[in-house]
């Protein structure tokens, strides 16, 4: 990727705005939308749950598809470079956090909408844009989906904590600045910025 | 000649106007290759359902379509709506009330000949002890002893007070549910009619 073009050096000490935007975005979009799976595969069924589900189904499409654009931008920018002095095993963990984050922002609602063919409930995007079913109706492998789409979400919420843990140490305890390079107002040295 | 098929009253009126002995009538339903299935949209996605119960009572000869007669019963409770909860929730008192209301019936008053092998079916439709009048169009497809009449026809839900209280909007449940039915009647054979 180092020969591709790129709006952000290396030495660079935070991310594009592209990149910071729609990690934000996304942040946002995830934690509401699995915030709403959580509270809504309880709910007796009514037109609400109905809705809910319509919802929930939707906004994992349209988080399915900034992933996608997401992940063209990263591939094209390079981030900026972790603290120097940061030890190995820590540059191999945040690695495979992000590299799974990445699996997962895909992988969830892919599951989902699968999970949906298969038992049955076509996903049509925003009640307008009809995604295929890729699977036929099948009761079995629907709740085994349903079971997948379960563990997929429980996992990217231990990876998005461990995330945030890892975030929060850089900042409050190593006090560096790899907060900062996605939340620039934070920055603890100046004059890099733009 | 199958009688047994009829209450009494209907089985006087048909032999009054029965057919030659040599015309063909389809009369012997074949629940086995029948189907009863219905899409309803929920917010604006089609999901398909069916019923796994129903009788019908047919009598159908080609030459003498004014002379039809058709009776389906439907037994609500085997509905299929497309999960567990929809089933237990379309089998309450907001849907059929299927402890009050357990079968649907269609009765047919009318079927005129459209042309070739289409008709136009008429008749009464009860559900949840709601009678509206209902016309469809009907395809024959006659292959030897066994006739197939198919299909479509659009029901409004809420005629028959289907989907109650917080289901009365249509925002999320339509209104319009598209019922696609396939009856197979086949004739009684002369052995057939010997067993009786």
């Amino acid at each position: 990727m180092s020969s591709l073009p790129t709006t952000t050096p290396n030495s660079g000490t935070r991310f594009t705005g592209v990149a910071i935007g729609l990690h934000w975005l996304i942040a946002i979009a995830i934690i509401g939308t699995f915030s709403v799976g959580l509270y809504m595969h309880e709910l007796p069924l009514s037109p609400q749950k109905l809705r809910i589900y319509s919802w929930h189904k939707w906004a994992g499409v349209t988080i399915f598809m900034f992933v996608a654009l997401r992940l063209v931008w990263r591939l094209l920018h390079r981030p900026p470079e972790l603290p120097a002095g940061m030890p190995v095993w820590q540059r191999k963990a945040a690695e495979a956090t992000h590299v799974l984050l990445y699996l997962l922002m895909f992988a969830v609602p892919l599951s989902g909408w699968l999970m949906s063919s298969a038992k049955g409930f076509q996903t049509v995007w925003f009640g307008v844009l009809p995604l295929p079913d890729l699977l036929d109706k099948n009761k079995e492998l629907g709740d085994l989906l349903q079971e997948v789409h379960e563990l997929l979400n429980f996992g990217m919420a231990a990876l998005v904590i461990a995330h945030l843990g890892a975030a929060l140490k850089h900042h409050f305890i190593d006090r560096d600045d790899v907060l900062a390079r996605m939340l620039p107002f934070l920055a603890r040295t100046t004059g890099d910025i733009k | 000649m199958n009688c047994r098929l009829f209450g009494p009253t209907l089985a006087g009126a048909f032999l009054i106007i029965a057919p030659a002995a040599h015309a063909i009538e389809f009369n012997q339903f074949q629940a086995g290759k029948s189907a009863l299935s219905f899409v309803s949209k929920q917010m604006n996605v089609p999901v398909e359902g069916q019923f796994k119960s129903f009788r019908s009572k047919i009598a159908f000869d080609p030459a003498k379509p004014a002379a039809a007669r058709a009776e389906l019963e439907i037994d609500l409770a085997s509905i299929d709506a497309g999960s567990k909860d929809a089933n237990d929730e379309v089998a309450g008192k907001a849907w059929f009330n299927t402890k009050e209301f357990p079968v649907a019936k269609f009765v047919a008053t009318s079927v005129k000949p459209l042309g070739g092998n289409r008709f136009e079916l008429a008749g009464k439709m009860t559900i949840k002890g709601r009678t509206q009048d209902l016309t469809t169009p009907v395809t024959l497809r006659q292959e030897g002893n066994s006739a197939t009449f198919e299909g479509s026809l659009v029901l409004k839900r809420a005629d028959y007070a289907l989907g109650e209280g917080m289901w009365a909007d249509f925002g999320t449940v339509a209104n319009e549910v598209q019922v696609k039915f396939r009856l197979v009647a086949t004739a009684a054979t002369a052995a057939a009619a010997a067993k009786k």
